[in-house]
């Protein structure tokens, strides 16, 4: 076989893996793990050929399921000798298609390595694997008054390893942050076997911050087998704040207001009527269904902290407009106004047969002209869309109901999305807040980027994984890919990579 | 400007980027000649409800808190200005003040960067927005990288409100104990955004609503201290004028689990961010910081003073290393940047 490098310039060929080398690779994986962890059956591997983001699907050559770091060294260091790409997967729950098989590749799943190793909470830390929950971890930190504080809202289900590669966000990240700050370190194994460790125990590592690097790198650069996420102390109470709105403009100030107040929500989170429509029959959280718009704004701390912050809240929202507003009266009441937000999604698709979730992130003051862009967008496609938003931080997610049935719904739904996207970036956002890009995003990021900043990220990879054989295809589009995406979308006449040749 | 910086780069020599020169003290090799960042400064846009600031790299510090100060905001990670400290050297430098343990490092606050890589072409990494995925996060990697990788032309930082209220309380407890009570209260819901331990003395300082600041001060008990005599304590803390850092003695810094028992060292010792920053006023010959700080699961950094022979930073593990002269290769392929002030081969 002919050593693979990874360039900038177009996708590697992974063609060449043929029948052989496939019985090749099967044969030295079956070294590695028992027959039963090890999958290459039509029927068995139909399972892993997507992961959340359902529309995209492909069978892969085998899964493997590691239990251990050894096996994963092995694993990692037969398809490197090989030249056989390795896509890692934790519970598969992703939305940008990142665990979608490489059709000429292994997927490597790390569901089975799901151990609390060690949890001490004098030191608010716990070094799990890569296959434990999220909320698991808060789960088992329960006791000690700790909990870990990202809360994606697949928290039930999706794993950490999985949470690092996309650097997971959830309602809480403004106060909170994001799975970056909330991880102190991430052992892993580079494509050729080797075992690294990024970060430690204290507070910073010596040399290169490459632990930020590696949360949110998309399983590009290495294979988490172990992580030590920080433990948060549990507030004593939290209370949340249900605003309406008649208009959608209106609550987006009132967020802008709250923040200008000098105050920190632990959670601030708007729905606009159709998704609110979606919910309440579903849920009966007990939105009020007349409002454009709800807020729901969250307050957590020492009882008196959080009577404090709720009056100046209160106070804020009366002032920018508020046509109603309920405060939380139990800890009951407010899971049951959460409900709904959390609920948003599966609601949705009781609507609609199928939906398209939309991620970018913009700044806050933008939202009502992105809201009023996504309008005349329904009109243009023929198609619904309801919003939901982590208004704190401005990460928006349209969903767009679709049909999959009805030819050519999924196409409009595509251009739909892509149409907020390259909006998000014109207003000066980004095309992923949470769920990274991908494959789903892959053009989009011809969009967002360069080509000299993506021949950068590139390079970056090559430090890592020379070969390009973690996850190929994914998260970083080749400048032959943008270039062919650019034939399709040329911007007020403006041809973008135009020393390219066009194919 | 720009296109000034970028001829300097084109020339392909080593050249020492410099802004204030706050930090000329600090790093391993300071070769090549000096590339002044002062001429590119100003604020480019400060949005208090977006909670962004974004700013040339020539910025001083003292401009960007003073402009956040105005509209009661602030640099939450507190980075020393150590003197005329630029944003761009705080960014490169990744050091960061008290806050730190409670809120988070440069790296947590930084949302983009806009470079000039070794040939020459400007790059923007992240943006203003706090959440953002798309692309490696190579703003964090800026942080801490000493100048290594790129010149930081222009950074994006988020920024949080000032805190409504707070109280300095002040303990007095030996090193262990001190220890045990740091760890003790982070374990807990208290607004503790600050802990120095030194000569049998813990002061901690409480940040945030009034209510839950009076509530955890009457709660820990200790003495407390009068809001000047607080402050100037804190910023001293910070700028590194409190007696601790005066006189010769090699200056370590050691960043280990907060957890961590005393260190068996012969020297004084300061503790900052709730025993996870132990800084040991060392004597030539006689202290082995290294060593004390990897047995406890963490780095030592010869920050000031001493022989700089044995290296400022920790060395790396081998696979790292090759991971950090593969990067900086991928940034600064002729070596123009900073070389030999991280480490002798970066």
């Amino acid at each position: 076989m002919n050593p693979r490098q990874h360039t900038a310039e177009r996708d590697q060929d992974f063609s060449d893996i043929d029948a052989a080398m496939r019985q090749r690779l099967l044969a030295e994986l079956a070294n590695i793990v028992p027959a039963s962890a090890l999958l290459s059956t039509a029927e068995d591997l139909k399972p892993y050929e997507c992961d959340g983001l359902s529309a995209y699907r492909r069978l892969p050559l085998a899964v493997v399921l590691a239990a251990s770091e050894t096996q994963v060294v092995a694993v990692l260091k037969t398809c490197h000798e090989l030249g056989i790409p390795v896509v890692a997967r934790g519970a598969g729950t992703g939305l940008s298609g990142g665990a979608l098989p490489h059709e000429n590749g292994v997927v490597l799943s790390l569901a089975k390595m799901k151990q609390i190793l060690h949890l001490d909470p004098v030191a608010r830390l716990a070094v799990v694997q890569p296959g434990v929950r999220n909320l698991a971890i808060s789960e088992a930190a329960a006791p000690h008054g700790l909990y870990y504080a990202p809360d994606p809202s697949s928290q039930i289900a999706c794993t950490i390893g999985g949470n690092v590669a996309e650097n997971s966000g959830g309602v809480h990240c403004l106060k909170y942050g994001l799975t970056v700050h909330n991880v102190l370190r991430v052992r892993g194994v580079t494509m050729d076997g080797e075992v690294v460790e990024f970060g430690n125990h204290a507070l910073d590592a010596p040399g290169y911050d490459l632990l930020a690097l590696m949360i949110g790198s998309e399983g590009l650069l290495a294979v988490v087998t172990e992580v030590t996420v920080k433990l948060t102390p549990k507030p004593e109470v939290a209370q949340v704040i249900m605003a309406s709105f008649d208009d959608v403009e209106k609550a987006g100030n009132a967020v802008a207001a709250i923040i200008a107040a000098g105050i920190i929500p632990a959670g601030l989170e708007m729905m606009d009527k159709p998704a609110t429509a979606a919910v309440e029959p579903f849920v009966k959280a007990g939105y009020d269904l007349n409002a454009e718009a709800i807020l729901l704004c969250e307050s957590d701390g020492t009882v008196d902290e959080v009577a404090e912050e709720v009056a100046a809240m209160r106070a804020v929202l009366e002032g920018s407009g508020a046509t109603d507003l309920r405060v939380s009266t139990s800890e009951a009441e407010r899971l049951r106004f959460w409900a709904g937000r959390k609920a948003a999604f599966p609601a949705v698709g009781r609507v609609s047969p199928d939906y398209y979730c939309m991620d970018g992130t913009i700044p806050r003051k933008r939202l009502a002209e992105m809201l009023k862009a996504i309008a005349g967008m329904e009109k243009k496609y023929g198609l619904r869309c309801a919003n939901v938003f982590h208004a704190g931080d401005g990460n928006l997610h349209p969903l767009i109901m679709y049909d999959s049935n009805v030819p050519g719904e999924l196409e409009r739904t595509e251009a739909f999305g892509a149409e907020i996207l390259e909006l998000s970036v014109a207003l000066g956002g980004t095309i992923t807040g949470e769920h990274g890009v991908g494959y789903e995003k892959i053009n989009a990021m011809c969009v967002q980027f360069q080509p000299e900043e993506l021949k950068a990220f590139h390079r970056v990879k090559v430090a890592f994984d020379p070969m390009g054989l973690l996850n190929p295809g994914k998260a970083v589009p080749t400048l032959h890919r943008c270039a062919e995406f650019g034939r399709m979308h040329v911007h007020g006449g403006e041809l973008k990579f135009p020393e390219l040749e066009r194919f | 400007m720009i296109e000034q910086f970028r001829e300097r780069i084109l020339d392909k020599k080593p050249l020492r980027l410099r802004g204030g020169g706050s930090k000329d003290f600090y790093g391993q090799e300071r070769r090549g000649d000096i590339l002044d960042t002062r001429g590119h400064a100003g604020i480019l846009d400060y949005e208090p409800t977006e909670l962004v600031i974004t700013a040339k790299c020539g910025t001083p510090l003292a401009e960007i808190k003073s402009a956040l100060a105005e509209r009661r905001q602030m640099l939450a990670f507190e980075p020393p200005a150590f003197g005329d400290a630029t944003i761009g050297g705080v960014v490169a430098a990744g050091l960061s003040g008290p806050r730190r343990a409670a809120v988070g490092a440069v790296r947590d606050f930084v949302l983009g960067v806009k470079i000039l890589d070794g040939e020459g072409r400007l790059l923007t990494f992240g943006g203003q927005v706090m959440k953002n995925v798309a692309g490696y996060d190579v703003s964090r990697l800026m942080c801490g990288s000493l100048g290594t990788l790129g010149l930081i032309t222009e950074v994006s930082l988020k920024v949080l409100p000032l805190p409504v209220a707070e109280a300095t309380l002040r303990f007095d407890c030996p090193q262990g104990r001190a220890l045990e009570l740091m760890n003790g209260w982070a374990g807990k819901p208290l607004p503790v955004s600050a802990t120095c331990w030194h000569d049998d003395a813990l002061t901690v300082r409480l940040s945030g609503a009034r209510a839950a600041v009076d509530a955890a001060a009457s709660n820990l008990g200790g003495e407390k201290v009068g809001a000047a005599e607080a402050a100037s304590f804190w910023d001293d803390l910070r700028e590194q004028r409190h007696a601790f850092f005066s006189g010769d003695a090699a200056l370590w810094r050691l960043s280990v689990p907060s957890v961590a028992p005393a260190l068996d060292l012969p020297g004084a010792t300061l503790i900052e961010w709730g025993g996870a920053q132990r800084w040991v006023r060392c004597v030539e010959g006689s202290c082995d910081a290294r060593a004390a700080a990897a047995s406890a699961g963490g780095h030592a950094t010869q920050f000031r003073g001493g022989d700089r022979s044995v290296g400022i930073f920790q060395p790396l593990d081998p696979v790292l290393g090759r991971i950090h002269r593969d990067l900086k290769r991928a940034f600064d392929p002729h070596g123009v940047f900073n070389p030999g002030r991280l480490y002798p081969d970066v």
